[in-house]
């Protein structure tokens, strides 16, 4: 030591507080107790940018809270990430933490950790929370995960505005400007206007790209679409009520739409509908931006005549169709304390900011008051173009997700099994006469009502 | 040599013991279970555990709180769309090994036909569909069928034909989905006919020759007796194969349009993993066990008569 200027007791005083300085973060958690193994399987998201910031998120809060960490990303494609569920809740081990998609809170309920000391908290800090994550993850008054950020997306209308000007006579910009004040014409932008647009566009060879098979992107704009026109097949009580004249005028609706679009729209799967508007086929689809993303990359000149708006809206309202994911931990986790802290730490505004950025724009935060990172102000071109790909108050809108309200044991059968889209099918494609529809549809139903 | 020579003179007290276990080690059928032993475990772990298993998730409820007995299974058949996948499953497993076994033994006597040295050459191509991953070459099945950029559409747009909604209308998508399969499965029987006639004596055909015999008579009185067996063991195993697909189906058209697709694979998936009934999907996919064990066990006692005969 002899030269090197410090005395040993300053050495000694320094290390002390180098110690207690790494040890703070543990106590400051809301006094959780941390440090440990903690096993994670987040989602592999759609962007790539997305899992780098997500590692570097976990990776400095680890090393913060000295929690060795060990991160799996888990893809969604071929549902990798529901047999990683089912086979984790089967073999009651795994993963500490992992992120649950829409439905899978209610399936794994009894298997995984009450979460409402932190959702309190962050309720307290962030104020009101989007009610389809309530519907979907607090079971019997407790929540049983948090909404998480990375992989929640709305799936709005994302349109060509040179398209829709030129063949619809629609100025989408002008309707939902890149600012709070819409336009004249936001509150005429309903599923009419919707329908004289589908066929003014497929007159000119732009039909709108709205799939109609078993996939999500199907179930989910058309369930906007039967929730607009008051169409429930089942209600909160669990009550069959497809026999109703919403659902025959949804059903009456949709066989003037489907006269407009692509003749092939029932085989098309999620990525069918991102193809029809990359290659300048399409004037309109439902869905994140990460369409737009791909097009930015693969066809600019596409991209920059790209527009995020709201869904129309039916006489019920508006609905944008809202797919959250969720950060849940296992009862049978061995480090719960710190998942906890982590999910909390994750959930913070900066942290959302940060994803939101990264995934440039496409993941959507829980709480009403994150809407307004500037991310979506800026990203472009066009600039502002996802200005409204949140939810915001001058849109007038709900979020929502497809065969809610009916209970969710119920409703993931119903959402996974496309009732709504194979009624249309059947009316559209088979001709069926749509009593015979509705019939059939009460069937099925009905069988899903088994406990 | 006789074990006695080979062996030490034992000491009294050790002697009992270890002629025992000689006696024992050297008896084939120990040899033969030891050599069997990782067989036999490899089927208890992978094939009996997973079955009992499915067996008794199946007689669960929904949330796999409960024993039902066999509720899951009165369910099922009393649910329209579970018999329009019976009736899919054997649509697609029947017409696809039909097609298949046909296609195969024409391949098959098409090569067995050419000079040996161009056979190998041949026999190589053709077995390119069946060596290739079935989850990659049907993804370019996908891209020749897909809605709106299908190649073949493109193809008969060449000729000013209208296109045809492969993946997209009942008829049209059963169709691709047992065409993909039949391209996938075909090479399989080519090769398995190809070594049962390359087995049958050519002196049974010179006799038949001899006897005035064309080559239909061939074909029907000797080359058919020759490969009942093989025939009908190939049909079996590729019945159970086609039976349990779920990748063709899964990736072309994910059971679609209106379900019209489904087999009990893919049916059960929807239903046991995307749905969060898991003792609904395992008793889906335990129907198919009554209907290829009956199907098994009559072909196979077919086999052994035969193999009997034949003996």
């Amino acid at each position: 030591m002899e030269g090197n200027g410090f005395p040993r007791r300053t050495l000694l005083r320094a290390g002390a507080a180098g110690v207690a300085a790494s040890a703070l973060p543990l106590v400051n958690v809301h006094g959780q107790t941390s440090g440990g193994k903690l096993a994670l399987g987040l989602w592999d998201h759609w962007v790539p940018a997305g899992n780098d910031a997500m590692r570097k998120l976990v990776m400095e809060w680890g090393q913060k809270n000295r929690v060795e960490i060990q991160l799996d990303f888990i893809t969604s494609v071929g549902n990798k990430n529901l047999l990683t569920i089912a086979a984790e809740s089967q073999a009651k081990q795994g993963h500490d933490l992992l992120s649950f998609p829409t439905w899978e809170i209610h399936a794994q309920s009894r298997l995984l950790e009450p979460m409402d000391d932190v959702m309190t908290r962050l309720q307290e800090r962030y104020g009101a929370i989007n009610p389809i994550t309530k519907y979907l993850a607090q079971i019997g008054g407790k929540w049983m995960a948090v909404p998480a950020v990375s992989g929640s997306q709305n799936k709005p209308a994302i349109g060509r505005i040179d398209l829709l000007k030129q063949h619809a006579g629609i100025d989408v910009q002008e309707m939902f400007p890149a600012n709070a004040n819409p336009g004249s014409k936001a509150a005429e932008w309903n599923w009419d206007t919707f329908l004289k647009a589908a066929e003014g566009t497929h007159k000119a060879g732009f039909s709108f790209g709205l799939p109609a098979g078993q996939f999500t992107d199907a179930t989910d704009w058309i369930g906007s679409l039967f929730r607009g026109f008051g169409a429930e097949l089942v209600n909160a009580k669990g009550d069959i009520t497809a026999k109703s004249d919403n659902v025959r005028r949804v059903l009456e609706y949709s066989q003037r739409l489907f006269a407009f679009l692509p003749a092939d729209v029932f085989s098309w799967d999620d990525a069918s509908n991102n193809r029809a508007l990359i290659s300048g086929r399409s004037a309109l689809i439902f869905n994140p931006p990460s369409a737009w993303a791909v097009a930015k990359r693969d066809a600019p000149q596409v991209a920059e005549q790209c527009w995020c708006f709201p869904a129309p809206a039916g006489a019920q309202g508006r609905f944008t169709p809202y797919q959250p994911y969720f950060w849940g931990v296992w009862s049978f986790s061995r480090n719960k304390s710190a998942a906890k802290a982590l999910i909390e730490h994750l959930s913070q505004r900066e942290q959302a900011a940060a994803m939101v950025a990264a995934s440039n724009g496409y993941d959507i935060p829980p709480f009403a008051s994150m809407t307004d990172f500037d991310t979506w102000e800026k990203e472009g071109p066009p600039p502002g173009t996802l200005y409204n790909y949140p939810l915001k108050p001058h849109q007038k809108a709900e979020q929502f997700i497809a065969c809610y309200p009916a209970p969710p044991e119920i409703a993931v059968q119903m959402y996974n099994q496309g009732i709504q889209a194979k009624m249309i099918a059947r009316v559209v494609q088979n001709k069926e006469p749509i009593d015979r529809t509705i019939a059939w549809a009460e069937r099925e139903l009905e069988g899903f009502k088994r406990g | 040599m006789s074990d006695a020579t080979l062996s030490a003179v034992p000491r009294p007290h050790e002697a009992a013991p270890r002629s025992a276990l000689q006696r024992i080690a050297r008896r084939n059928s120990t040899i033969a279970f030891l050599l069997t032993l990782p067989l036999i475990l490899l089927i208890l772990g992978l094939v009996v555990y997973p079955f009992l298993y499915a067996i008794y998730l199946s007689m669960l409820n929904r949330r796999m709180t409960r024993f039902i007995g066999i509720e899951n299974f009165t369910f099922l058949l009393s649910r329209e769309t579970f018999w329009d996948v019976v009736f899919q499953s054997v649509l697609f497993a029947v017409s696809a090994v039909l097609l298949k076994a046909l296609i195969g033994f024409i391949l098959a006597h098409v090569l067995h036909a050419l000079p040996a040295k161009g056979q190998r050459k041949w026999r190589g191509m053709l077995l390119v569909p069946w060596v290739i991953p079935p989850a990659i070459s049907t993804l370019a099945w996908w891209w020749l069928f897909d809605p709106s950029y299908s190649a073949f559409n493109w193809a008969l747009a060449g000729i000013g034909a209208d296109p045809v909604p492969w993946l997209g209308a009942t008829g049209w998508a059963r169709f691709s989905v047992i065409l993909v399969n039949v391209w996938y499965g075909s090479p399989f029987f080519m090769i398995m006919y190809l070594a049962a006639l390359k087995s049958v004596p050519d002196q049974l055909y010179e006799a038949a020759s001899i006897d005035g015999a064309n080559g239909w008579q061939k074909l029907r009185h000797v080359t058919f007796p020759m490969m009942r067996n093989i025939i009908s063991i190939t049909v079996l195993f590729s019945l159970i194969v086609t039976f349990a697909n779920f990748d063709i189906v899964r990736i072309l058209t994910n059971g679609g349009p209106q379900d019209s697709t489904h087999v009990f694979a893919t049916y059960a998936f929807q239903v046991g993993i995307q749905s969060g009934d898991i003792p609904l999907g395992a008793s889906v996919s335990l129907f198919m066990f009554p209907l290829l064990a009956v199907f098994a066990v009559f072909t196979l006692r077919g086999v052994n008569k035969r193999t009997k005969e034949m003996a």
